[in-house]
């Protein structure tokens, strides 16, 4: 597999010897015969690109089950970003967290403008989104739920790929503004994510308006 | 792609804006002077293809040069010998510092700046002494404008490693904390690569 070969100064330095030497090879060709420069350019051009498709051919290393849960602990993804404190999730997590040792985290998605997440603008709706988790999170622990919470990437999706490698939960909550308000549920976020992730999905939906009339 | 908040309880005290957010493997300086790099490549590229084309549409001459220009291989061997140098101590520097070893970064900084600035002050030396200019030719336009891309770029590195060493006399850097000295090096060798690209292509073939 072809790397960067400027991805440190060690490897830079390195493909600065590999440079000397090659053009130096073609160089020296050139001052003993002009045609044995381009067979040494070939040459050692073939030999560069065997050379770096030498793992090409190797089977991909087994990428290693995610390990289960501790015998006894039910893990739980919350993720969700404006609605992460509506009561409707919060008394989903409590249902499904009451019968046994569960651990919740909730996640939400640093939401941003298209135009601020260019600009890398991000530490606002970080900001934002850190202090609805920690909301969230402290009333989840209210009623005894062992909850943490992190604020993820502001693409749904990618949070959700990202939490499961780091905390391998049992199943999935997304929580969503109900169709019609929910930019989640107009890009199909639920849908593919029940497509996506082998994990048991449920969807939530938060009517913040409703809650607060 | 997500930065850990425990929240409540007391296992949150950060105070200021919020960690700055990584979404790739590669650190946001090194991927930044990657792609910096890559469009340094296209820059020389185009320079390389106006090189090529002017030789190629002036294959009527017998010789290349044409006749009557002279290319200072030797000196600018001697340069090439002088600037892959400065990428040894460079090295020397980057993994001083590494190990923790402030004097050999700090010496091996300020041979490479002396070895760069040699190096410039040679190439700008050797225009005076070349006897033809840019308007001459298309073979001396680009000429010049191939050597004297580079020669910017080195002008730039010796920036860069004035800076670094400046900083690296004052203190900064250390084994967990050198990605000044990194980054520079990974331009420092760049420039470098482009040399002999340019050495070998412009005065040796």
């Amino acid at each position: 597999m072809f790397s960067n070969p400027f991805r440190s100064e060690a490897t830079a330095f390195r493909f600065v010897l590999a440079t000397l030497v090659y053009l130096g090879l073609i160089a020296v060709a050139y001052f003993i015969w002009h045609w044995l420069a381009l067979i040494v350019f070939v040459v050692l051009s073939l030999g560069i690109v065997w050379w770096l498709r030498r793992d090409a051919d190797r089977p991909a290393p087994v990428v290693q089950a995610p390990a289960p849960s501790p015998p006894g602990e039910h893990r739980i993804l919350v993720v969700a970003n404006e609605t992460v404190g509506g009561p409707e999730l919060r008394s989903e997590i409590e249902q499904r967290a009451g019968n046994e040792h569960a651990k919740v985290l909730v996640v939400a998605p640093a939401l941003n403008s298209p135009l601020r997440h260019w600009a890398s603008d991000e530490d606002d709706a970080r900001a934002a989104a850190q202090a609805r988790v920690e909301r969230s999170v402290e009333s989840l622990r209210a009623v005894g739920i062992d909850a943490s919470g992190e604020v993820g990437d502001g693409d749904p999706l990618q949070a959700i790929e990202d939490a499961i490698r780091t905390f391998r939960p049992d199943e999935l909550i997304v929580s969503t503004h109900p169709e019609g308000k929910s930019h989640w549920l107009e890009r199909g976020v639920v849908a593919e994510a029940r497509s996506r992730f082998a994990l048991p999905l449920t969807h939530v939906v938060v009517d913040l308006d409703a809650d607060q009339s | 792609m997500t930065s850990y908040v425990e929240a409540g309880h007391g296992g949150h005290e950060h105070h200021g804006p919020p960690p700055i957010h990584y979404s790739s493997r590669v650190s946001p300086a090194t991927l930044g002077m990657f792609l910096f790099i890559a469009s340094e490549i296209m820059l020389f590229g185009s320079f390389f293809t106006v090189y090529f084309f002017d030789r190629v549409v002036n294959h009527h001459f017998t010789q290349w040069p044409p006749p009557g220009y002279h290319r200072p291989a030797f000196v600018a061997g001697v340069n090439t010998l002088i600037l892959v140098t400065s990428s040894f101590t460079m090295h020397w520097a980057d993994t001083s510092i590494k190990k923790g070893n402030r004097a050999g970064l700090q010496a091996g900084l300020v041979l490479t700046l002396c070895l760069g600035l040699t190096f410039l002050v040679t190439q700008i030396v050797e225009y005076h002494r070349l006897g033809f200019n840019t308007a001459d030719t298309s073979f001396a336009a680009t000429f010049f404008g191939l050597t004297g891309l580079h020669g910017a770029h080195v002008f730039v590195g010796l920036t860069i490693l004035l800076c670094m060493t400046i900083r690296a006399f004052r203190g900064h850097f250390s084994p967990e904390h050198h990605h000044g000295v990194e980054i520079g090096g990974i331009y420092w060798h760049f420039v470098d690569v482009m040399w002999i690209v340019v050495y070998v292509t412009v005065y040796l073939l």
